[in-house]
């Protein structure tokens, strides 16, 4: 048990970092054993957040529950309300329309560089470069314009839906996803210059919170926070969902398995999703965006995963039916969670500096951590 | 012309004209007192709205723009507040220590401004050894730093001034051993009479590796100096909350801030008086008509110019570069700083004992 | 994708490295110097590019501010001249609400032919407990409600936040079923 105030035993120093600290961009509480100026232990407090979401989806019909997984991961919600809505196509044996199908991935790769963009600001945050984050945040406000004008909200959009999308894409949609292409196209090559590049940057970041390949996977680490250790883990590649085997896409791996690497698998997804874009947008197929279901869901007896690849890593929606019209269980299993916990075998032995850059390449959003 | 040194001798004519002379400088230092005070006013004012601006730019925002014409008056507004904030000494802090420090702070950036010539024949103290008394004061302020991160009784209080105290320590001696690079050009510690040597040419422009060399390395060094990032390791926003004035509100806290702001524009000073010819006009060479037009232009304007792109070049650093990592901090300076200025202050004294500069 | 080469390649590129003699430890410096300069060129422009400032000054542009036709504000209900909606009461919106934010009150009315009908009487509508999530609007049967694109919902009183949709003296539109 640790003592919240005050020193150990061995006089060292205890402090805690959280709820409310700049560097943890939520309400994650960690409290670090410090000798000096180097970490000997980091232990996650969790539950601050903590809003029972699970709980709640099992009172809420299948239409319904999909909404508050928005509220999860809330930089990936398009890809989360994906995942659910697969499960319950899953269950429901729904065949989706082509169009539905391309408008969906090309959501969830926007709504993945969205993510990425923020991270990347928040992350040179964390390091004292404060500039980046505004930089970051004008390409993030071309997306989140593209995906206010076609779902009609930025953050939270509940567009996905079972049998396709809530609704059709707007007729600026092609055109705007081009603006935005050549955009990010344009201003890219300054985040080599102002961050990747900088050799006080690459000092903080190489050789700092090393996890093996190894941990990485007994940890159940995934995502780009895997990749940066040379897992090769995408599900998008692996357990492909609504015609990504049909895209041209590189998986990035890293093998460094440093803070420096997870930057740099994260940069080059940037790459790799605006190829699956560019490559999508032009050849959307006409017909329904979705496909007629029935008023009333409801799944039949038995029990139904499906995983998605969010921007975080992977996303698993576990659906226990009775048969009725509400699920009797539902469980996500939320990246963040699992990187989480490589924290502090990461952090042991590194300066209290090195944490918040750890924690910034872990790309932690809290309430997907607790839900 | 109109300068601060005529407008300085007509003050002490007019008041040894129905004074006697112990009541004139009793008086002149009154009012001596109350320009460096309305300076340290004035100079926290404009600073923080230049880095307010500055970073806006940076960051492709607009900046403070409501209060008054273009957000001039943000910086009067943020200090009402300050003013009428609570100023709260927390529970277990020792405290005079933490009432005090900040006190301190303010203290040693009044201090530095006395040997600083801010125009031709006008400065409070022409102290022949002003570059020593420079050095040895601006390492006073590390002891407030100090005092305010113990006396707060707050982790991140303490590990704040703890690197300070490091960071400070270390970084003195970069700064000290470029600023001797000058001295010994110079040969003298008086800050009018390196002045003065720069009259055909600031040391910069001079064309010796070596002082260019030690120019950038006391820029870095004050950087550090000051605490501001990308060497901000004692504040450290994302690690340490706020470092040593975590605990600090209010007018404490404001007094804080100033003194950083005071200290930066007291460094960039130095800086631009060692190696910017402080008040010097730009003169080149025997362009007699081109350095005639110089000379029109007056010496405080000179001064503060220099000083204020020194600034602005320190504020370009804090938001473009990621903080470092204390032990990089460390190495930075010993590994690489520290050596190449030995190596250069021997440089500078072989060409100053062979007379190779000029 | 030659972008993609560009970053991987620079990543391997300079870097710090173990100290090794005087030429890495100079050649060190060099790139450490460069990479600074290639950032404070960076930020150098953007400080004297003023046209590239992306800021909104959002009170003062509240006349130009034009919001998406699909942004999810608020659920309305819109009345045509004559004060009618289109709302049967059917509660399919109701049912469709994942917060219980939708609560119909139906009355019933005599019809001209003295047969009692189901109509609304009130049309409640809880803002504070809605995430807008436009299920119900898809769910409506006669598009008797949309999403209005107002977002200035702050209030000092929690109970303005209860609104009743249907304007008073309304009724539904002739031919509606």
């Amino acid at each position: 048990m640790v003592e919240e105030i005050g020193t150990t035993t061995d006089g060292d120093l205890i402090i805690n970092v959280g709820p409310q600290h700049p560097a943890t961009h939520g309400v994650l509480h960690l409290v670090i054993t410090l000798n000096g100026e180097t970490i000997k232990k980091v232990e996650p407090h969790l539950g601050y957040i903590h809003r029972s979401i699970e709980k709640m989806c099992e009172s809420l019909s299948y239409r319904q529950f999909i909404y508050v997984t928005s509220r999860m991961d809330y930089l990936s919600s398009h890809i989360n309300n994906h995942g659910c809505a697969l499960c319950v196509e899953k269950g429901l044996q729904i065949e989706v329309p082509a169009r539905a199908k391309v408008i969906r991935i090309l959501m969830d790769e926007l709504t993945r560089i969205a993510s990425h963009e923020l991270w990347w600001g928040a992350m040179a945050m964390d390091l004292g470069a404060f500039t980046p984050f505004f930089h970051a945040f004008r390409e993030r406000e071309t997306i989140n314009d593209i995906m206010e004008e076609t779902c009609g909200a930025r953050l939270t959009m509940n567009y996905m839906v079972p049998g396709g999308v809530m609704l059709d894409i707007h007729p600026n949609f092609r055109q705007r996803v081009h603006d935005f292409i050549r955009l990010f196209k344009s201003k890219v090559h300054e985040y080599e210059e102002m961050v990747t590049g900088n050799i006080i940057f690459q000092n903080r970041m190489k050789g700092v919170g090393l996890l093996s390949a190894e941990d990485a996977i007994s940890f159940g680490c995934t995502g780009p926070t895997a990749r940066g250790s040379g897992v090769s883990c995408d599900v998008r590649k692996y357990y492909p969902y609504d015609g990504y085997e049909q895209l041209a896409f590189d998986e990035v791996l890293e093998t460094a398995g440093d803070s420096f690497a997870r930057y740099m698998v994260r940069i080059r997804e940037l790459h790799q999703s605006i190829r699956i874009i560019e490559q999508l947008i032009d050849n959307i197929p006409e017909g329904d965006f979705q496909a007629k279901t029935k008023a009333v869901l409801k799944l039949p007896k038995g029990e139904f995963y499906q995983r998605v690849e969010t921007a975080r890593g992977e996303f698993g929606v576990y659906i226990v039916s009775e048969g009725g019209t509400t699920p009797y269980r539902i469980k996500f299993r939320s990246p963040g969670f699992s990187n989480l916990s490589a924290l502090d075998h990461m952090a042991r032995g590194s300066k209290l500096g090195d944490l918040v850059a750890m924690m910034g390449t872990l790309d932690l959003v809290i309430p997907d951590i607790d839900r | 012309m109109w300068s601060f040194s005529n407008i300085s001798t007509n003050i002490d004519e007019w008041l040894r004209s129905f004074l006697n002379p112990t009541w004139t400088m009793v008086a002149e230092m009154v009012i001596v007192g109350i320009c460096v005070i309305s300076l340290f006013a004035v100079l926290g004012l404009v600073l923080v709205l230049m880095e307010r601006k500055v970073s806006a730019w940076i960051q492709i925002r607009l900046g403070p723009n409501r209060v008054g014409p273009k957000g001039i008056l943000q910086s009067f507004a943020d200090t009402l507040k300050l003013l009428v904030k609570e100023g709260m000494t927390p529970d277990g802090s020792d405290k005079f220590l933490f009432n005090f420090a900040p006190l301190l702070a303010i203290i040693v950036a009044m201090l530095l401004m006395a040997p600083i010539a801010f125009a031709k024949d006008f400065h409070m103290w022409d102290l022949n050894i002003g570059v020593l008394y420079v050095s040895a004061v601006s390492s006073i302020s590390v002891i407030s730093i100090l005092m305010a991160g113990w006396a707060s009784n707050n982790k991140y209080s303490l590990m704040g001034a703890m690197r300070s105290g490091a960071q400070i320590v270390s970084y003195e001696l970069s700064a000290g051993l470029s600023i001797l690079t000058i001295v010994v050009l110079c040969g003298s510690l008086n800050l009018n009479d390196i002045i003065q040597s720069q009259v055909d040419g600031w040391w910069i422009f001079k064309g010796h590796l070596p002082v260019l060399i030690s120019f950038v390395i006391f820029i870095i060094a004050v950087t550090a100096e000051t605490n501001r990032a990308p060497f901000d390791l004692a504040e450290a926003e994302s690690e340490l909350t706020a470092g040593f004035h975590t605990e600090y509100s209010g007018m404490k806290f404001a007094l804080f801030f100033l003194a950083e702001y005071v200290n930066v524009f007291i460094v960039c000073a130095i800086g631009a008086t060692l190696f910017l010819g402080g008040w010097m006009p730009f003169h080149i060479g025997n362009w007699t008509d081109f350095n005639h037009v110089m000379d029109y232009v007056p010496s405080s304007l000179w001064f503060f110019g220099k000083t204020f792109f020194l600034i602005f070049l320190i504020m370009w650093f804090r938001w473009t570069f990621p903080r470092l990592r204390i032990d990089q901090l460390l190495n930075l300076e010993w590994k690489y700083l520290l050596p190449i200025s030995m190596v250069n202050i021997l440089l500078v004294t072989l060409m100053a004992i062979l007379g190779w500069h000029f | 994708m030659n972008d993609i080469h560009d970053i991987s390649s620079a990543s391997k590129a300079p870097g710090p490295r173990k100290a090794s003699g005087f030429i890495t430890y100079i050649r060190d410096v060099f790139y450490a110097v460069k990479s600074l300069l290639v950032g404070l060129r960076r930020t150098g422009y953007y400080f004297t590019h003023h046209k590239e400032i992306i800021t909104q000054q959002y009170p003062d542009n509240r006349e130009t501010l034009n919001l998406p036709e699909r942004f999810k504000g608020e659920v309305v209900m819109p009345h045509d001249e004559n004060n009618e909606h289109a709302c049967t009461g059917c509660t399919a919106c109701e049912l469709a609400c994942p917060n219980a934010t939708i609560k119909i009150v139906t009355k019933f009315d005599l019809t001209p032919e003295g047969k009692k009908k189901k109509a609304i009487d009130k049309f409640v509508y809880h803002l504070e407990l809605c995430t807008m999530c436009n299920l119900c609007v898809v769910a409506c049967p006669t598009d008797a409600i949309k999403m209005a694109q107002t977002f200035e919902h702050s209030v000092f009183d929690r109970g303005q936040l209860t609104k009743i949709l249907n304007k008073p003296g309304s009724k539904i539109r002739e031919g509606v079923e």
